[in-house]
């Protein structure tokens, strides 16, 4: 495939028409549509049992479908030659290494899998694993595991990686640090399918999210077009004084009962909020605390799902 | 990379991971030494009329247990593991011919059980007078090339009933060692009630033992070739390797 003059003018990394996988009566995935174009990074976001895994598997070649059209690298990963894997790199949801050989053994086994594999040793520069060639796999941290889970779906120098839950189960240090490293990704031009149930790790990571819940594509765009798509509020809140009048009715205003802010959400922001302080200024009344936020991805994310969960 | 440097490739590496695999080592290359010694330290080492030393008469079943250990077990074991752990998934992603990482683990058995053959020998040899014919050392390889694979295949096939790594050492000890009883390589088949020994000569094992004692026969006159035994093994190793080929799972079960 590497010679493959065509190449060049593929677009086109995945591409999925809708894809449905059924166990008995439970559909696992629902008839999804998916497009993921190549050089970019896209985030696969759901909850657990919202039919990620299933999917990427789906693309991955471990699992046959029920139904739908598949294409990974123009090749139906069902029906694909081992050559289709020498473009593929992954990274499993759970899989350790092999615990009596060393990091650099483990990623000199692997690379010898593949017709043109990267350089072993830049590979583990790469994940920033040098220091850690010589020490036996099962000596090494979760972190740095992961580290070499991802060397091993790289050292064939793939051109698509796909990476299921990263960084699950991390300490934020060691996902702040994977995340440089899936960003490395980017540099060296790879296409990546990553799926989280982490909504900052969707919105950091990656240039587009794609929403499931119960096997159903909701939503899918950037951080700020999921944010528009579900009409997401602005808050605007603050703690009020007990001798402090309420706010007239058309501002919607409301109290929130366990904590005493007066909260007002709208879409409309800078007119609620200008309306607002006229108000305040005129009554004398102070706001205390006064907030503004805007909505985060998890607010829209759980707006989206709401309703979707099994 | 030819098919040929590959396997050769992953034979290092599975070489390798078996060394440093202490409870692999131990079963495999310890406990047979270990068990040369207790039997001759227990039942002696007398001369026979021919002159030949009767520890001559422990080591096919003591090379029974390296070369079952090697393969069945070891395999059993490992794989299921790595299954279990997800090592054969990430494998199976990869563009290696299934065939050749399987082969590999299968070779690497044979290497081990090869290994085996010769330090037994040799240590028998020299501390226990343990007589060595140079005319029956065709038909000694041929019984480690057909031991050791056919046994390989049955660990391989073993994985398919194990459903768990902690299951793995349990399930396979469970089976291997009544068997290693009943098969004359712990105790001469004489020792046992014949029946025992009939139940024994259904399962392969005990039909390695002979073919290998043909070998280490020190009245022997010339090379003996166990055809009825070869077959027995290499049948199972056959039934094995249908039930592998058919039912082996890379992925794990969780």
């Amino acid at each position: 495939m590497a010679n493959d003059p065509l190449e060049a003018f593929v677009t086109t990394a995945i591409g999925v028409r809708d894809l449905k996988m059924h166990y008995g009566d439970f559909a696992a995935v629902d008839g999804i549509d998916l497009e993921v174009t190549t050089g970019e990074i896209l985030a696969f976001l759901g909850s657990n049992g919202a039919g990620k895994t299933t999917t990427i598997e789906i693309l991955e070649g471990f699992r046959k479908r029920t139904s739908g059209e598949v294409e990974v690298l123009g090749v139906d990963p069902e029906r694909a030659p081992l050559s289709w894997r020498e473009q593929i790199g992954i990274v499993l949801q759970e899989s350790e290494p092999v615990p009596e050989l060393t990091a650099g053994e483990a990623v000199r086994m692997q690379a010898a899998y593949y017709e043109n594999p990267r350089n072993p040793e830049e590979t583990l520069e790469l994940v920033g694993l040098t220091s850690s060639a010589d020490h036996r796999t099962r000596k090494l941290s979760g972190g740095q595991k992961r580290r070499l889970d991802l060397a091993l779906a790289l050292v064939g120098d793939p051109e698509l990686v796909f990476l299921d839950e990263p960084t699950t189960g991390f300490d934020p240090t060691a996902r702040r640090e994977s995340w440089g490293m899936i960003e490395a990704l980017r540099d060296i031009g790879k296409t990546v399918l990553l799926t989280t149930h982490y909504m900052d790790e969707a919105e950091h990571l990656s240039d587009r999210i794609v929403v499931i819940g119960a096997g159903k594509i909701l939503a899918r765009g950037t951080a700020e077009e999921l944010a528009d798509q579900v009409n997401a509020q602005t808050r605007i809140s603050w703690k009020p004084d007990a001798a402090d009048p309420r706010p007239p009715d058309r501002l919607g205003a409301r109290v929130d009962s366990t904590t005493g802010q007066v909260q007002i959400d709208t879409k409309d922001s800078l007119v609620a909020l200008h309306e607002l302080t006229n108000w305040a200024t005129e009554m004398g009344v102070s706001l205390p605390e006064l907030n503004v936020a805007r909505p985060t991805l998890e607010d829209v994310y759980l707006q989206l799902t709401e309703g979707h969960e099994r | 990379m030819s098919a040929f440097r590959r396997v050769l490739h992953q034979l290092k590496f599975d070489l390798l991971i078996f060394r440093r695999n202490p409870a692999a080592t131990f079963f495999t290359v310890i406990l047979p030494l270990i068990f040369l010694v207790l039997f001759t330290s227990i039942f002696g080492n007398n001369t026979l009329d021919n002159g030949a030393k009767v520890a001559t008469l422990y080591v096919p079943g003591i090379l029974t247990l390296a070369i079952v250990s090697a393969t069945t077990v070891n395999l059993a074991i490992t794989m299921t593991t790595r299954r279990e752990r997800g090592m054969l998934k990430r494998t199976r992603g990869t563009p290696i011919p299934p065939w050749v990482f399987i082969l590999s683990q299968m070779l690497a058995g044979a290497v081990i059980a090869v290994a085996m053959t010769v330090i037994i020998s040799v240590i028998g040899r020299v501390v226990y007078g343990v007589s060595l014919q140079f005319e029956t050392l065709p038909s000694l390889a041929i019984s480690l090339v057909i031991g050791a694979m056919s046994f390989a295949a049955l660990g391989l096939a073993m994985t398919v009933i194990i459903s768990s790594e902690d299951a793995a050492p349990a399930v396979t000890n469970a089976i291997m060692l009544p068997l290693y009883f009943i098969s004359g390589v712990f105790l001469p088949s004489d020792q046992v009630p014949d029946w025992v020994a009939r139940i024994g000569d259904l399962f392969p094992v005990s039909h390695l033992n002979m073919a290998l004692q043909e070998s280490y026969n020190p009245f022997a006159d010339g090379a003996a070739w166990p055809w009825d035994h070869w077959l027995v093994v290499l049948g199972w190793g056959l039934f094995g390797a249908v039930v592998a080929l058919k039912l082996f799972r890379w992925t794990p079960n969780r």
